[in-house]
């Protein structure tokens, strides 16, 4: 505890109050707790997550992630998850290297959680997304190893009161997304459909029925990405985010629009 | 540098840290029957003495508010640091009260003046019966303490105070309106829901945070209806 606590009283040339980042904190006082090595070497074989993707509708964003998880022409996993909640208005998808995936969301999630235990605010939607493009920036060198993590965010603006997407690259390039956004090796077929599908003002239903069909699609021209496994159980994960903050779209639900998906094919 | 006798510099640093608490408002909490409320008489909305600390654990702090704060962030830190390199379940009061002991014993002993402040940290089990108090006081000496704990300037008439009225089962609003009662009576004055900073940690909140606080709205509620 001693090195975790400003000895007091502060020591001169120390700055005073608080430093509300986890993340810094965590490099600081635990680099070998953090997620980003310091000399990676080599490809390092790897789960990798596949489509994920968001889309505005009326009341705020809805995202959504197949559930599988390949490892070269492996399917590593069948039912990982790729959609979690950041926190209370806030959700991240990720695509690429899994394990590493898993790891900045949890990370993330604690550097929320933490900044607003510690200044007892939340942080706006802005700072959080910016906080997400320097911790995947953090990743780089890893990215260059073959690890990419690349994330879409999105969450509800209570300042602004409207949903906003944001999507990033491997080097925290980050941008704010009007309507669409899908990544990962699905994510071109996933944005070919949305852009049939999507158009402004959705309903919350007809928006989660839109990301199934665009994953549906991304499963047909894409061997890494899950589709729909009605004989197993498999549903993709859906959560939607408004005013009221992030929920999971139940799987019951996801089920119905799958159905839906194929009755308007038939 | 004159020789002072061990036993006077001890007192010296223990008198002043007792008047330094003594100047400031005092913090109650008590067990009711859905978990732990902790309630302080402050003018302040936003410089609190009652915060979140991690899932089931709450803090709070009397005396000077730079130092409980300078405390209150160091717990959350150290919290948050045992959480993510073990699981949230590992994250316990009793290794935060021993972390804040082990740190105001240091302090009383080697800085130039101790620090003036008592704190709190409670955690609420999944039954009543594994809820945990503890009292740790500005030299680093701790209590643990059962049912309710009374902090700062009136800590002992309000610990009579409430040794007298507290039952088990009490229910949220019969809690706020004792612990008010409580705070008002050794202040000789009644005070009003504007004044009162109010928390709670309540095993029955969904999710895995469970601290939240009661604003002046819901407090004049309660009190108005109880």
């Amino acid at each position: 505890m001693r090195g975790d606590v400003p000895e007091p009283p502060l020591p001169p040339g120390r700055p005073i109050g608080a430093n509300p980042s986890f993340f810094d904190l965590v490099m600081s006082v635990r680099p070998e707790a953090a997620p980003v090595p310091r000399q990676p070497e080599g490809e390092v074989p790897a789960a990798h997550g596949t489509t994920v993707l968001g889309l505005k509708f009326g009341g705020g964003v809805v995202m959504a992630g197949d559930r599988r998880a390949t490892e070269g022409y492996s399917i590593a996993d069948d039912r990982i998850e790729k959609v979690f909640a950041a926190d209370e208005y806030s959700a991240i998808a990720i695509a690429g290297a899994a394990g590493q995936a898993v790891e900045i969301v949890k990370l993330f999630q604690l550097e929320l959680e933490h900044y607003e235990k510690i200044t007892g605010d939340r942080l706006s939607l802005e700072g959080k997304a910016n906080r997400l493009a320097q911790m995947i920036r953090g990743n780089f060198p890893l990215a260059l190893q073959g690890l990419v993590v690349v994330p879409l965010f999105g969450g509800f603006d209570e300042r602004r009161a409207e949903g906003r997407l944001f999507y990033y690259d491997a080097t925290g390039g980050r941008w704010e997304e009007e309507d669409y956004h899908a990544t990962g090796s699905g994510g071109r077929p996933a944005k070919s459909s949305l852009k049939k599908r999507w158009r402004p003002g959705l309903a919350p239903d007809e928006a989660v029925r839109v990301a199934v069909e665009a994953l549906v699609d991304a499963s047909e021209e894409d061997v890494a990405t899950g589709g729909p496994d009605a004989a197993r159980g498999i549903y993709p994960t859906v959560l939607a985010i408004a005013s009221e903050g992030v929920s999971g779209v139940p799987e019951d639900e996801v089920k119905t629009a799958y159905e839906a998906v194929l009755g308007g094919r038939a | 540098m004159p020789y002072v006798p061990p036993e006077q510099l001890m007192k010296d640093r223990s008198d002043y840290a007792h008047k330094g608490i003594a100047r400031g408002k005092s913090v109650v909490a008590v067990e009711c029957v859905d978990g732990i409320l902790f309630v302080a008489e402050n003018p302040s909305v936003t410089l609190h003495k009652i915060s979140e600390v991690y899932d089931r654990i709450a803090f709070a702090g009397v005396g000077k508010y730079s130092e409980f704060e300078d405390l209150r962030i160091a717990g959350v830190r150290h919290a948050d640091l045992r959480g993510y390199s073990y699981g949230r379940e590992d994250v316990k009061a009793r290794d935060l009260a021993n972390a804040y002991s082990q740190t105001l014993s240091t302090i009383f002993t080697q800085q130039m003046k101790p620090y003036e402040v008592e704190l709190l940290v409670a955690e609420i089990g999944e039954e009543p019966e594994g809820n945990a108090m503890y009292h740790i006081l500005f030299d680093g000496s701790v209590t643990d303490e059962d049912h309710f704990v009374a902090m700062g300037g009136k800590a002992e008439d309000l610990g009579n105070a409430l040794k007298g009225a507290w039952e088990a089962g009490w229910d949220l609003p019969t809690a706020v309106g004792s612990s008010v009662k409580a705070l008002s009576t050794v202040e000789s004055r009644q005070i009003e829901a504007t004044q009162i900073e109010a928390g709670i940690l309540d095993r029955t909140a969904k999710g895995r945070r469970k601290f939240h606080r009661l604003d002046a709205a819901e407090v004049a509620n309660i009190l108005s209806n109880g």
